[in-house]
């Protein structure tokens, strides 16, 4: 069974050598290879899972070293696996998702002449996010982790050759580089602490260590988490990352890659709870970045970026439950889940729709299409039923939970941070309804298709359907083939049972428990209250986004709005102050660095050399030609001389 | 007495010299081939001696011995421990490669074609087959004097490399200016490097001024004078000591090169053509950090120690300041060049980190990063001549027209930014953990060149790489045959490395341990023992 | 006759060709010059070794002369043939013993 774990990874990083290597001659069928493949890993987790619910639910983690990696002095890395319910629940997610993207992919980019390469791509996506989560220590963590790094880089920058999307790929990998000292760092904090950085030693030996070593490291690799999922303050990323092809942002931005932080932080529960301040920032990040990615995505009209906003808010929630400790830990892990589905599920809706548009992504050109695409209205439908947290559907019973855990902390933190995850309840249904109405509901206000060369383009567009809509033409909104509305089904259905699934009986708790423990809080206010409180904010934000887009039609420029909407559409200024501090200011200190290079140091050398030069120079005017001088010097030398012998012999 | 191997490894690429440089002008293709034979000759017996070579067994070994000038106790010693045997191979690895990019990078102009006494060919090949045997002497000399005899050679061989062939510019009108810049770097280069041999020369002077004072004959046997240090016949008093380290060091730091010593690297580098750049950052830069952990620590460990610090701050610096310059730059090898020399500071950051992992870390660093900006160099040599430019601005979109070219240029990228997965993470990663356990401000300053690395990387791939497809690059050929084989078996070493480092690790370990006891330090324990830290995993 | 005399004689001899060898232009008053140096050498070298009973003294004055007469053949010549090509004879024409 063990070996199985590697097979698991295996399968799609061979896919991906094989389609990156293969040529041409995979054109055809590489992107069923790949989507094979990803089903092949899908197939292995679910023996794994079969293997692992017929054992008792103590004895279920699973652990194989493949072989020494790094051994060098008293420093260790082995290639080996961990596997138990919270990478299981992992794996599941990343395949069962994954697998259905790439099918999704097949149809989505059947017009691009390197769809072979995609497939690879996202191969190699599913490789580094599987070994991720099931490696057993943190430096192949690591490597799993600038593993999805790279993937991601990759795919947002799949259209490279616009300039926009080779910029946010760019952006991308670099902040969350940022992210990745995080990592690094901890791993050597954790190294001079512990003289390992295995999962097993490390976790079960953290309460021996200093609380400042420990908040040092839950410090660390909050940071890390930030980079990764796109937390506060390093969250820039993720709306540039929409730049990438729509399945992209469904897999990596919104249901797998993102969530990578807030599993480490609850696979290093040990750390965080024995350092208290690391915890706090952690729920500080979360109650803060759920609040900044909810503002953002309700000024945003770019479609994606509006859902990228949301995808930020709900990590928000993850990260705030993990911070919360023991009775956070499982429904952050839930919340995760059900947010796989239907946010996966939201973002090829969203493709869908782009499909169907000329790739429009301006959701103001949008506008009842419920009547052209039913199977996508319906499923966007559900999702944004699950995300806003409708009763009965999944995001209902994952979101409730959060709420009634941030309560449970107890104390004025528990009132300010549930208070928060309150107030994110009511702007998440305000923004998705607004989303929702925008795109689905009132009057068409359908533009003609862009020009594939604007920036916002998915150059998709030049090429799919039957050829007739080129720049200038009014779109003909069509829905989309079997291999995209099949996923989207099947995430829809995932979106509405899920969170109930889970709920009965308490059984993702249960599933759970064993790995990362779990408290009840005792909350101030009773779970019926919260129920209660969050129903009600849910109706406040529907309602405001009905009487502000559905009432009155939507205007196809946007209106000017508050100072807070205008800062809100620039990413509440964060990258105004990146491009002002971090850009500007680097591009300054490089420029004066290379002028220093230039004058000083090297300038330090060449002036020796001219000085030198310029010594001999005059030293060579000593020599004029003149028997008669040479003549004085060999006299004068022979005077000296002589008087130096004759000094000696008088001494 | 049995078949003097050492000797044989760099006898050899020399004999290669010496025939290819004879072959008549005529004759230049058969010229390349002999050359390339002779290569492949020294990289098998390179591989007979990481064969024949017992990590476990003593320090130095294949030893041998002979009387060269008996009058100055100066001999003929050759010995290689891990660290030398594996840069042996390093060294008779790249040149085959290095010679088989050049292929075409030294042909007569159609001019010059019928004189008979020109033949640039040869010369070239000739010259770097003479740069590979006296590297390779280097690496395996024991005797201070005749590291030093052919750590100054190499110089020569060198210097015509550099200020003798450069790239095909786009425009003929430009190779005067062009020939005039590469002159200059290359005297600079030579000038850079004399300066720190002349003082190095009066450092081994020095050491065997002390050595004939204190045991009766002069000696300038590394193992005779470590020897006789450990049993306390040889003491050096205090200033002599770091007098005589600083000497020696200041050699290898201008070689390695070390900030502020640096500046010689990215006009040679940038002025001489791409397998040359390679042949001087991969291969003739390493003699530096490896003499560093060969003669610098083990004959003056007391100074060593002393100058840490310092050493510390430089490489830090060396860091920070080659990765912020490299983001700067416009011309791709100048851009590698500053990148080189944020690696080396890594490397020698490494080196005095003084821990297993740091030192470890730091020599296969050196293998790491010869095998990886190899890679890289060679592939933007390759885009270098098809353009016949050497400005990023002059490129865009090649990733469109050549997707090859573009992709192993990423991968040599990615390995330069230490990819988990490829080669550098591992030795990178290693360095930082050991720098960090013993001073982890270092450590955690070093952490910034990860994001930097990234920066330039990636900045270069974006302006070169994508984007729309530039006029000046459309109809740019893919990697040839030729050129596909010079990268394939760079880029699987990476990949190979990077997933099992083991095979390189296990050589190299007990020779960083010989290091550090000769040095007397011990890693850092860990603040909490983990009691299954050791058994269980 | 004191012998020290000589000796005076001999340091103003040198110093009197040692001023025209650097005050004189024509190469041959020049050349007079440090024959004159040669000779107050050569009396020196007599003087002493009158003084000192020993004939070394003497023996070096006969090969001083046989230097001064090859260097007399040697350097006329060069002035001869220098003065046929620039039709002088003095020294500062010739100035081209520099870089």
């Amino acid at each position: 069974m063990e070996n199985l774990i590697g097979l698991l990874v295996l399968a799609p990083l061979l896919g991906a050598g094989i389609l990156l290597c293969g040529g041409r001659a995979l054109d055809r069928v590489g992107h069923w290879l790949g989507t094979l493949l990803a089903a092949v890993s899908f197939a292995l987790g679910a023996v794994l899972f079969a293997d692992m619910l017929g054992r008792d639910a103590e004895d279920r983690a699973l652990d194989v070293t493949v072989f020494q990696w790094v051994p060098v002095g008293g420093f260790r890395a082995d290639v080996g696996f961990h596997l138990d319910q919270l990478s299981m629940t992992f794996v599941l997610l990343i395949t069962g998702v994954g697998t259905l993207i790439h099918l999704y992919s097949v149809g989505y980019m059947e017009h691009d002449e390197r769809r072979r390469r995609f497939f690879g791509y996202l191969n190699l996506f599913l490789a580094a996010m599987l070994l991720l989560v099931v490696a057993d220590n943190y430096l192949l963590l690591y490597v799993g982790w600038e593993g999805v790094g790279l993937a991601s880089y990759l795919l947002i920058g799949f259209w490279q050759h616009k300039p926009s999307a080779a910029t946010a790929a760019k952006k991308a990998f670099l902040v969350n580089r940022v992210g990745d000292v995080g990592l690094s760092i901890a791993i050597m904090l954790m190294f001079t602490t512990f003289g390992t950085f295995a999962f097993d030693p490390v976790l079960g030996d953290a309460d021996r260590a200093g609380e400042g070593k420990l908040t040092a490291i839950g410090l660390m690799l909050l940071l890390a988490a930030c980079g990764k999922s796109a937390q506060v303050p390093l969250q820039s990323w993720l709306g540039d990352a929409m730049e990438g092809p729509t399945p992209v942002s469904a897999l990596i931005h919104a249901a797998t890659m993102v969530t990578a932080g807030v599993y480490l932080i609850t696979r290093s529960g040990a750390i965080f709870e024995g350092a208290p301040d690391a915890q706090l920032a952690v729920v500080t990040v979360g109650a803060v970045t759920l609040l900044f990615g909810a503002i953002v995505g309700c000024a945003k009209d770019d479609i994606k970026k509006a859902l990228a906003g949301s995808t930020m808010s709900q990590i928000g929630y993850m990260v705030l439950a993990a911070g919360l400790g023991p009775i956070g830990y499982v429904f952050a892990i839930m919340h995760l889940v059900t947010h796989g589905f239907f946010k996966a599920g939201l973002f090829l809706g969203a493709g869908s729709v782009m499909h169907g548009m000329n790739d429009e992504v301006d959701m103001r050109r949008y506008g009842g299409l419920w009547r052209y695409m039913p199977v996508t209205f319906v499923t966007f439908g559900l999702g944004y039923l699950a995300i806003i947290g409708f009763p009965g559907l999944s995001g209902f019973f994952s979101k409730d939970k959060i709420i009634e855990a941030a309560f449970a902390k107890g104390g004025t933190e528990g009132w300010i941070l549930g208070g928060t995850a309150l107030l994110g309840a009511a702007i998440t249904a305000y923004y998705m309804t607004r989303v929702m109405i925008m795109t689905f509901f009132g009057e068409k206000r359908w533009a003609p298709a862009p020009s594939p060369d604007r920036p916002s383009a998915e150059p998709a567009a030049e090429k799919h359907g039957d050829g007739t809509h080129g720049a200038g033409e009014l779109p003909h909104p069509h829905e989309s083939p079997k291999s995209m509305t099949i996923p989207m089904i099947l995430l829809a259905v995932g979106s509405v049972f899920a969170g109930g699934l889970f709920t009965l009986n308490d059984t993702f708790l249960k599933w759970l428990e064993p790995v990362t423990g779990h408290e009840e809080g005792d909350s101030p206010v009773s779970a019926l209250t919260v129920t209660g409180a969050t129903m009600a904010v849910l109706v406040v934000g529907v309602a405001l986004a009905w009487a502000q887009y559905g009432r009155k039609p939507v205007p196809v420029t946007p209106p000017r709005g508050s100072l807070l909407t205008r800062a809100a559409r620039r990413d509440l200024l964060q990258d105004d102050f990146n491009h002002i501090v971090l850009v500007r200011g680097g591009e300054q200190l490089t420029r004066g660095l290379e002028a220093i290079d230039r004058t000083v140091v090297d300038g330090a050398v060449n002036g020796t050399a001219v000085t030198v030069g310029g010594l001999s120079g005059r030293m060579r005017r000593l020599q004029n030609g003149y028997a008669r001088s040479y003549a004085v010097s060999m006299f004068g030398g022979a005077a000296v001389l002589i008087a130096a012998t004759l000094l000696m012999r008088a001494v | 007495m049995s078949f003097p191997l050492l000797t044989a490894t760099a006898a050899v690429p020399a004999a290669g010299a010496v025939l290819t440089a004879a072959v008549p002008a005529a004759k230049r293709e058969a010229a390349k081939w002999l050359a390339l034979l002779f290569a492949l000759a020294t990289l098998g017996l390179a591989a007979v001696q990481l064969a024949r070579f017992d990590p476990d067994g003593k320090t130095f070994q294949l030893t041998e011995s002979h009387a060269w000038i008996a009058d100055f106790g100066v001999r003929y010693e050759l010995g290689v421990d891990g660290i030398g045997v594996v840069l042996v191979a390093l060294t008779a690895l790249l040149v085959p490669f290095v010679l088989l990019a050049g292929w075409h990078d030294a042909e007569p102009l159609e001019t010059a074609a019928a004189d008979r006494r020109w033949r640039p060919t040869q010369g070239f090949f000739a010259l770097i087959l003479m740069v590979e045997a006296m590297v390779v002497i280097s690496f395996e000399a024991t005797d201070v004097f005749l590291f030093y005899v052919f750590f100054e050679a190499m110089l020569i061989p060198m210097y015509f490399l550099i200020g003798g062939f450069g790239d095909r510019t786009g425009e003929p009108a430009d190779a005067g200016e062009a020939a005039a810049r590469r002159s200059r770097a290359a005297v600079k280069f030579l000038l850079y490097n004399l300066a720190g041999g002349l003082v190095m020369l009066a450092a081994v002077v020095g050491l065997y001024a002390v050595t004939a004072d204190q045991l009766g004959a002069g000696t300038f046997s590394l193992q005779e004078i470590v020897q006789a240090r450990s049993s306390g016949d040889l003491k050096f008093a205090t200033v002599t000591e770091r007098a005589l380290f600083l000497g020696f060091f200041f050699a290898f730091a201008v070689k390695a090169p070390l900030w502020p010593l640096h500046t010689w690297l990215p006009g040679a580098m940038g002025e001489a053509t791409a397998p040359v750049a390679v042949l001087i950052t991969a291969v003739v830069d390493k003699v530096g950090t490896f003499a560093m952990l060969r003669f610098c620590l083990q004959l003056f460990p007391g100074a060593s120690k002393w100058a840490t610090p310092v050493i510390i701050a430089l490489a830090l610096v060396s860091i920070l300041y080659g990765a912020l310059l490299a983001v700067a730059q416009r011309d791709i090898k100048r851009l590698i060049a500053y990148a080189s020399i944020s690696h080396f500071g890594f490397i020698i950051l490494g080196v005095f980190a003084m821990t297993t992992q740091g030192q470890g870390g730091a020599t296969l660093y050196m293998v790491n990063h010869g095998i990886s900006t190899a890679a890289l160099m060679l592939v933007a040599g390759f885009l270098i001549s098809r353009r016949g430019s050497r400005l990023i601005a002059d490129y865009g979109g090649v990733q469109k027209v050549a997707p090859v070219l573009a992709g192993t240029f990423l991968i040599g990228g990615l390995a330069t930014l230490s990819l988990p997965g490829l080669a550098p993470f591992v030795s990178e990663f290693l360095v930082l953990v050991g720098t960090f356990t013993r001073y982890p401000v270092a450590g955690a300053i070093a952490t910034v060149g990860i994001v930097l690395a990234a920066l330039y990387v990636l900045v270069l791939y974006q302006r070169t790489m994508t984007g729309p497809v530039k006029e000046s690059v459309r109809g740019m050929p893919d990697l040839r045959a030729r050129e596909l084989v010079v990268v394939t078996p760079l880029i699987a070493l990476l990949l190979f490395l990077g997933v099992y480092p083991k095979p390189v690790t296990r050589i190299l370990d007990p020779a960083v341990e010989h290091t550090m006891s000769q040095v007397h330090k011990t890693d850092p324990r860990p603040d909490v023992r983990v009691s299954t830290a050791e058994g269980a995993k | 006759m004191n012998p020290v005399s000589y000796l005076y004689l001999s340091a103003l001899l040198f110093t009197i060709g040692g001023v025209g060898v650097l005050v004189r232009r024509n190469a041959i008053v020049v050349f007079m010059c440090v024959e004159l140096m040669l000779n107050a050498c050569n009396l020196a070298f007599v003087t002493f070794s009158r003084m000192h009973g020993n004939l070394d003294g003497q023996i070096i004055a006969f090969f001083t002369m046989v230097v001064a007469a090859a260097e007399v053949v040697v350097g006329l010549a060069i002035i001869v043939s220098v003065y046929r090509a620039r039709h002088s004879a003095s020294v500062d024409d010739a100035s081209l013993l520099k870089l």
